[in-house]
């Protein structure tokens, strides 16, 4: 009796390392359930006007064409996309890259990097201009970027990134 | 002369009503003699109008329409914008306008340029269904502002998600591409309208990178900086035959991060750029883009790794699709 209870507490360990092992080789499993898009007044003020398009790697030239190749020699595995709008005046776009690791989100936020950002605490990192947000958290480097210049657009904006990173 | 919302009204409708026929259509316009002047060199206009973009940064779409009667005015030297374009077109065939919405909102061809430029074409006699709008697909068409229509009898103006692309490969050089059946088949004559902007491969977008969206494939022409993609693609025999003239879009631009739509790094030039040389017309925009950059103490292209070869490729003994060389340029700034 011992040794069959021994060999099931065995076989119940061995059956759980090898699930972790499988959720940490294959980080792919748990990205794809992520829907990072907040719902409309979800956050305050904020629409979804868009149904989401995701893009996997081979196909992200349909959406952003030359830009395409930066993201792709990152490891790109997806890129979703979805417009919102900010109290009804406010239109924005929204655009989720998922890379294949951290380091490839952090090379993007980097390379896209200028000196008039402003640095906010969203993420792992992130910057804030007057038209856009980008924040890098793990492997996702998010991306939004508004369409008019209005004030207080880059609180909305700020407002809507930290609902996105909520759900990262 | 009906007000804007009138014509565009009609326009929709079919309704307008048409001006005199032209019997010299394109033919007298794209004779050597015209297109290079009496120099032989390329002509280019810049025409600008710092008032375009207000006060609160919005686009005052009524001055669109007279900085492009100056410009065409300027470049075919005639005063009166509807003769001029008669001798731009030819009466009874088939005018693509290729817009460039690849950047999303906020960096797309105005659709207050291109309105503009459908209301001086059917002006000049086009009719209405004789003008499509098109572009890669809905999406790029509908971030220009503009309406999907497949209704022959008005203005159409849909994408090559709705024609598809021939089945035949078309090989010049490096392009080996599949065309887009608006181009073969659609469009006798197709003006560009592509919009100025930065490219982080290319270094500059706008007159000869606009066929990348005519392709269906554009991705496999990006090596190399998209050089000698760029150049190779415009040699491809309709390509060179059917695009025969460039409204360029310098409205408003991006002068780094593109092509995508980077606020930061917009700029309203409040321009437009005309011609037939595209080759011509991208050196000039590129030297734009470059003021552009040095005034906001930014490196040249070159320097960021992404100078537009192609624009020299394309004016090479191979290809001679145009001139680079500002000697044989005749610029007009006005």
């Amino acid at each position: 009796m011992v040794f069959r209870s021994n060999y099931a507490s065995f076989r119940w360990i061995l059956t759980a390392s090898a699930l972790l092992l499988i959720a940490l080789v294959f980080p792919g499993c748990k990205k794809k359930s992520i829907d990072p898009f907040p719902a409309s007044g979800a956050v305050t003020g904020w629409e979804k006007t868009s149904d989401t398009r995701t893009f996997a790697a081979k196909d992200l030239y349909q959406y952003i064409d030359g830009d395409a190749e930066q993201y792709i020699s990152a490891g790109v595995v997806t890129t979703s996309t979805s417009d919102y709008k900010f109290q009804g005046q406010l239109e924005a776009t929204v655009d989720v890259h998922t890379m294949s690791a951290a380091d490839g989100a952090t090379r993007i936020f980097q390379t896209g990097a200028t000196n008039d950002a402003k640095t906010v605490s969203i993420g792992d990192a992130g910057v804030a201009y007057g038209q856009s947000v980008i924040f890098r958290k793990g492997p996702y480097l998010v991306r939004i970027v508004a369409f008019q210049s209005t004030p207080g657009a880059s609180d909305a904006l700020q407002a809507l990134a930290r609902g996105l990173e909520a759900k990262l | 002369m009906k007000n804007r919302r009138e014509f565009l009204q009609a326009a929709a409708t079919g309704a307008v009503v048409l001006g005199s026929q032209s019997k010299l259509g394109m033919a007298a316009m794209f004779d050597k003699q015209t297109a290079h002047g009496d120099s032989g060199k390329s002509r280019v206009v810049v025409a600008r109008d710092p008032a375009l973009h207000g006060a609160d940064g919005q686009l005052d779409e009524k001055r669109v329409l007279d900085l492009l009667d100056r410009a065409i005015a300027h470049y075919t030297g005639r005063d009166n914008p509807v003769e001029a374009w008669k001798h731009i077109v030819p009466v009874g065939k088939v005018i693509g306008l290729k817009t460039n919405g690849l950047g999303g909102k906020g960096i797309s061809t105005h659709a207050a340029l291109v309105m503009a430029v459908a209301e001086r074409l059917q002006q000049a006699g086009v009719k209405p269904g004789e003008i499509i709008v098109w572009d890669r697909n809905r999406r790029d068409l509908e971030v220009c502002g503009l309406t999907i229509n497949t209704d022959p009898s008005k203005m159409r103006c849909y994408g090559s998600d709705v024609s598809g692309y021939e089945d035949t490969q078309e090989q010049w050089g490096s392009a080996r591409i599949r065309l887009s059946k608006i181009l073969t088949r659609d469009c006798e004559m197709v003006i560009g309208l592509p919009i100025l902007k930065d490219h982080s491969m290319a270094g500059v977008t706008f007159a000869m990178k606009n066929m990348y969206g005519v392709v269906d494939r554009p991705f496999d022409l990006h090596a190399g900086g998209c050089n000698p993609g760029v150049a190779d693609l415009n040699c491809v025999p309709v390509i060179r035959q059917k695009v025969r003239f460039t409204i360029g879009d310098a409205i408003s631009s991006v002068y780094d991060g593109g092509p995508g739509f980077h606020p930061e790094r917009l700029w309203q030039p409040n321009a437009l750029i005309v011609g037939e040389d595209r080759v011509a017309i991208d050196q000039t925009a590129w030297q734009m883009i470059e003021r552009k950059r040095a005034e906001a103490g930014m490196n040249t292209l070159e320097a960021a790794g992404k100078q537009p070869r192609y624009i020299a490729t394309a004016a090479d003994a191979t290809h001679q699709l145009g001139f680079n060389d500002p000697q044989k340029i005749h610029l007009m700034e006005i």
